[in-house]
């Protein structure tokens, strides 16, 4: 009986661990309520880049968060027109429940006219971040 | 001045210190599972809790793990690099949700229902071998969703 609960245990923990490893950062299909409206809930003095803004939202007790906002701030210092928001959820709670957003961090990334594209939850690493601009880009030129 | 307290200071912390005591957590709470309803397992349950209890107060560094990490792992491998050093706070919050999982079995053992010690200690052993193993925090991923309930407050 205890062996089978331990087994029980250890299965659970794979399992879950892999799935959660392979849906870090991955890039997603947006998922905002309405979607494809320009983002309306931008707080003030976040402004737009002119081809992507990546829109972070972070907790105070979240690792991985520090990490993305790393890679995402590198990115945006990077290339041209890319900017990087990081907003606390704390400030945020009500928009976040708005947003449909479960975990930290969760990126929102909006192309030049606000509305959202793709959204990434997990530490995101520069290969995603790379992946998301090039989703962007493709959407652009269609 | 002990250095755990500079490190306390400093804000930041070695984020394998946690993952290995995540590591030796884990295992104790396989010995619980393994005991069963029984008092050996209580006591054994008792203990885990009364180290999250730590962990809780003082943050992951605070407690024995974090105290065998500092003193007889850590001085054999390499430095880790100044951007990886990881905020103490997240580590510490998981120490909170342990102490509440533990907590529930070793109240409800006390009250003698001893079936809640191995189940307590199987839902805890796949929190903390999930972050030993993988490096995810159970705990800090649903922070948010338990932050907009209300049922925790800001950390």
């Amino acid at each position: 009986m205890e062996i089978l609960l331990l087994g029980g245990a250890i299965a659970v923990t794979a399992l879950a661990g892999v799935a959660w490893s392979r849906r870090q950062g991955a890039v997603r299909g947006p998922r905002l309520a309405g979607g494809g409206e320009p983002a309306d809930w931008l707080p003030q003095g976040a402004d737009l880049g002119a081809r992507a803004t990546f829109v972070q939202f972070s907790a105070e007790v979240c690792a991985a968060c520090r990490s993305t906002a790393r890679v995402l701030g590198a990115q945006a210092a990077r290339e041209d027109g890319v900017v990087h928001h990081e907003l606390d959820v704390e400030d945020h709670l009500a928009l976040t429940g708005r947003l449909g957003i479960l975990r930290t961090p969760t990126v929102l990334v909006l192309d030049g006219h606000g509305a959202e594209t793709a959204r990434m939850s997990g530490a995101v690493t520069p290969a995603r971040a790379g992946e998301a601009l090039a989703r962007l880009t493709g959407e652009q030129a269609r | 001045m002990t250095t755990s307290s500079d490190t306390r200071n400093q804000g930041a912390i070695d984020p394998r210190g946690p993952r290995l005591g995540a590591g030796i957590t884990a295992l104790l709470l396989a010995i619980v599972i393994l005991l069963g309803a029984s008092t050996a397992g209580l006591v054994l349950l008792v203990v885990i809790a009364l180290g999250f209890v730590l962990g809780a107060v003082r943050g992951a560094e605070g407690t024995w793990q974090g105290w065998i990490f500092r003193t007889l792992v850590r001085p054999r491998l390499a430095p880790a690099p100044p951007e990886d050093l990881e905020d103490r706070r997240p580590p510490r919050f998981a120490q909170v949700v342990g102490l509440v999982v533990t907590g529930t079995g070793v109240v409800l053992g006390l009250l003698g229902v001893l079936t809640a010690v191995p189940v307590a200690a199987a839902v805890a052993f796949v929190a903390a071998a999930l972050n030993a193993v993988f490096g995810l925090c159970l705990g800090c991923e649903m922070y948010l969703l338990l932050r907009r309930r209300g049922i925790v407050r800001a950390a």
